[in-house]
């Protein structure tokens, strides 16, 4: 909870106990046994649709209690093979690894920008339209300019960010300026940036030449995050962490930061102190929206799998901008917590790529176990109740996030 | 109690305009308003640079009994007319001489003369003729979803939970109506359906937010995500590979109101719908009914705004708000058939397209009442009807760029009309005893 976090600006996630007298500090075992759990009993939910919607499964299930071995084998079988799939296309191995890892870069970046909209009491559904922005900018730097190595890389990701920051600071301005609500106006940019890019790859300045489909030149290799050899791990990932470095410096070490969380903690207090909760609008959202463009930028200049970026299109950004928001509601609006959970959804993102190809699971399951598992560990309450024996002290719900909502 | 006053008032404003004071927030959303008036004007008179010949807007098409005449208007002299009665509006706001009902004459002026303007310019000189009939029967059409979506949303968040899951309980909604309309081949078990998948997805948000006070933003968000994967993999998996026995719903037919379809103009525009249109019509008295004029709509607004006060009368802040998400859940699951049953029958993965925040949008720039959300509702269905018919006229705009008129247009009015709203005072903050 948002006022939880004011007394303890260095603990990235607050022990519940730190406020009941206990000693401060201590690991959080709590959070992590209802993580845990909130992830079997996702993973659980996940087997059961698998088995219902398997038709060959099903079928089994028919003569359950003449012969209950058939339908039970043809279930874990399944199960297993999806399961065993997902678990080796992400951590299987080098190749799997670095996948799960370009997989987490994008949404590391966009799920930082959520979190720290979060912390500012602002609810920043706009991450998808910020992150096509920056996608925009940082593709159009890499494919129509022609510079030398590495300026040319470091201009793109500079003009990415920019254009995200340019999104998100829009979002600020009219809230702060004219009162306008931020999730209609997030929501309505997120259209007008798919839009925009849909148009753009109609012009000439955009569309690749010779082609009549909405597809742009390819970006330069010198605008290419290098990567290491053998494996998908770029330098995108660096970039990622040291994003979630920089977020951390912002609001535990700086005055902007203190600023964002005291306006999200309350932002009349905020301004009785002598802060300017207009100007904390504006600054929170260009930078959130910076690191959501820092998002397209990874998906812009990040090497596919031929070693190349995939070229500019409408789908370019994916839904990263709607699972950062997972991400951020995972990681608790820290940091780390986004980290690791970016690292997470990455995984299971590379995994289900696997699974599909492999298993002929669709690749949409992950999407139901990503909400599933963010569901049960928001409600740590539900968890509890599931599984009798992980005894919890109260364990606290996400961290800090909006207070109320739509206020 | 203010805060429970029922009737969706317009604002008192003295009848002596010279004497009131104005509050710094009124007097910014004065100027902004004239101002955004004013750049609109000037950007008609820019657009008479490429305006050219006449434009003429079709009263009746080809299927009409009774054939209306085609109105031609003349392009420039029509935007320039346009364009002058904006800058008086921008004027008027500016100067702030005008108040009460004259503001909202000049506000209407000026909306008038905006949208007709423009349509000028975009329909002059083009060899077919702008169909108005069409602009507002679809209106209606588009605008049924989002109207019961928003009443979904102002049931809930009167009663102080915020619903973002309005967008998870269309799509869980069509959904249902997809696969059990083919299955049965009848529109009212599909429609059934698509209520009892509103209500599982209500029940979800209901269970979660008052029983374990997850935050309510974050619940949706989440339950959106869940209705997107769950229908998504259920799609792939098992409509998908037989798609003609779980996706071929029957469609709903227009139903023609005897005797007042065949008015002129109107019969077709609002007479001539699929049930579920007049169904939103219906719902939005009954909820309005409801939520005014009943105890239990006074429960659900004193819960949302005052839940110790309620619960300290004796009401069950719990139940009344149970009460309220679930019905709003009907309401979703009817909205949410729509997309399936008053279109092709078959559902596609995540084709609810963000119906369910634009109608969260329109419930806030509707201020929480069911009657003004209706009309956010109208307006934002009329502007992508409006952008929809262009782009067959050729304009001189982009096609991508007319299809994303709607949302700027709702940015525009949520920055510049509309301004700071106030929500439920408890919206979004769970209840503990």
């Amino acid at each position: 909870m948002s006022t939880a976090t004011a007394p303890v600006p260095t603990a990235p996630q607050p022990a519940p106990s730190a406020q009941r007298g206990r000693p401060a500090r201590r690991f959080p075992w709590t959070d992590v046994i209802t993580t845990v759990a909130a992830f079997v009993l996702a993973f659980l939910v996940g087997a059961v649709l698998m088995i219902v919607s398997d038709t060959e499964v099903r079928s089994k299930f028919t003569y359950f209690f003449a012969r209950p071995t058939d339908a039970l084998a043809a279930s874990v079988d399944k199960v297993g093979s999806a399961y065993g799939a997902l678990i080796a296309g992400s951590v299987g191995g080098y190749g799997p690894i670095t996948e799960t890892t370009a997989q987490a870069a994008p949404l590391i970046c966009a799920g930082l920008g959520v979190a720290l909209a979060f912390r500012a009491g602002l609810f920043n559904i706009g991450a998808q339209g910020q992150a096509i922005i920056g996608s925009i900018f940082a593709a159009y730097v890499g494919f129509s300019w022609h510079l030398p190595a590495g300026l040319h890389l470091l201009l793109a990701v500079a003009f990415g960010l920019l254009g995200g920051a340019i999104w998100g600071g829009l979002v600020g301005w009219l809230k702060a300026g004219a009162g306008a609500h931020e999730v209609i106006v997030t929501i309505m940019l997120n259209y007008v940036a798919a839009g925009l890019l849909d148009y753009l790859l109609t012009t000439t300045a955009f569309q690749r030449p010779g082609r009549t489909d909405p597809i742009s030149p390819i970006v330069d290799f010198s605008a290419t995050f290098p990567r290491l050899v053998g494996g998908q791990l770029h330098l995108g990932f660096a970039v990622a962490i040291l994003a979630a470095v920089f977020v951390w410096w912002l609001l535990e070490r700086s005055t902007t930061g203190f600023a964002i969380r005291a306006v999200g903690a309350n932002p009349h207090a905020a301004a009785t102190a002598g802060m300017s909760v207009a100007r904390t609008t504006v600054i929170t959202m260009a930078i959130a929206g910076g690191l959501a463009g820092l998002a397209g930028v990874q998906a812009a200049l990040g090497p596919s799998a031929s070693g190349l970026p995939v070229p500019l299109s409408a789908g370019i950004v994916g839904s990263i901008g709607f699972d950062a928001i997972t991400v951020a509601l995972l990681g608790r609006s820290t940091p780390l917590g986004t980290v690791l959970a970016g690292l997470l959804f990455g995984a299971l993102h590379a995994g289900g790529l696997a699974m599909q190809s492999v298993a002929q699971t669709p690749l949409t399951l992950t999407t139901a176990l990503q909400a599933l598992i963010v569901l049960f560990v928001a409600a740590p309450a539900l968890v509890t109740k599931l599984i009798p024996f992980v005894r919890t002290r109260k364990a606290h719900a996400s961290g800090p996030v909006p207070e109320g909502g739509l206020a | 109690m203010t805060a429970l006053d029922p009737a969706p008032r317009t604002h008192a404003v003295a009848p002596t305009a010279g004497e009131t004071v104005e509050s710094p927030e009124k007097r910014r959303q004065r100027l902004s308003t004239g101002a955004l008036i004013g750049i609109v004007g000037l950007l008609l008179l820019v657009a008479l640079g490429s305006t050219r010949g006449e434009a003429r807007f079709a009263l009746s098409d080809a299927f009409d009994e009774v054939q209306l005449p085609t109105v031609p208007l003349p392009g420039v002299p029509t935007v320039v007319v346009c364009a002058v009665l904006c800058l008086a509006a921008a004027a008027a706001f500016l100067s702030g001489r005008v108040r009460g009902r004259r503001a909202a004459l000049a506000a209407t002026v000026a909306g008038v003369a905006v949208v007709l303007g423009f349509l000028t310019w975009a329909a002059a000189g083009r060899d077919l003729p702008f169909p108005v009939s069409n602009q507002f029967a679809g209106t209606l059409s588009l605008a049924t979803p989002l109207v019961f979506g928003a009443l979904c949303g102002v049931l809930c968040e009167r009663a102080g939970v915020v619903n973002v899951s309005i967008e998870g309980q269309f799509l869980a909604a069509a959904f249902a109506a997809a696969v059990v309309g083919s299955i049965t081949q009848s529109v009212p078990a599909a429609m059934i359906a698509a209520v009892v998948a509103g209500l599982a997805m209500a029940a979800l948000l209901a269970l979660f937010s008052i029983n374990y006070l997850v935050n309510q933003v974050v619940l949706g968000v989440v339950l959106n995500l869940l209705a997107v994967g769950v229908t998504g993999f259920l799609f792939d998996q098992l409509v998908q590979p037989a798609s003609s026995t779980y996706n071929n719903a029957p469609v709903l037919e227009t139903v023609p109101i005897p005797g007042l379809s065949s008015i002129p103009f109107f019969g077709r525009v609002l007479f001539d719908q699929n049930v579920l249109a007049y169904l939103a019509i219906i719902a939005v008295v009954v909820v309005w009914v409801l939520l005014y004029r009943t105890t239990w709509g006074l429960r659900i607004r004193s819960v949302g705004e005052h839940p110790q006060a309620a619960d300290t009368v004796g009401i069950s802040v719990r139940g009344v708000r149970w009460s309220a998400v679930l019905a709003g859940g009907v309401l979703a699951g009817l909205g949410g058939s729509f997309f399936t049953l008053a279109s092709t029958g078959q559902f596609t993965k995540e084709f609810t397209v963000g119906n369910g925040f634009i109608a969260l949008a329109a419930l806030i720039m509707g201020r929480w009442r069911p009657v003004l959300a209706t009309i956010m509702c109208l307006f934002f269905g009329f502007v992508t009807q409006m952008a929809s018919q262009l782009q067959t006229l050729s304009t001189p705009m982009p096609s991508q760029l007319l299809l994303v008129l709607p949302y700027i247009a709702t940015i525009v009015a949520v920055a510049g009309l509309v301004g700071r709203v106030r929500p439920p005072a408890a919206d979004g903050v769970p209840y503990e005893k």
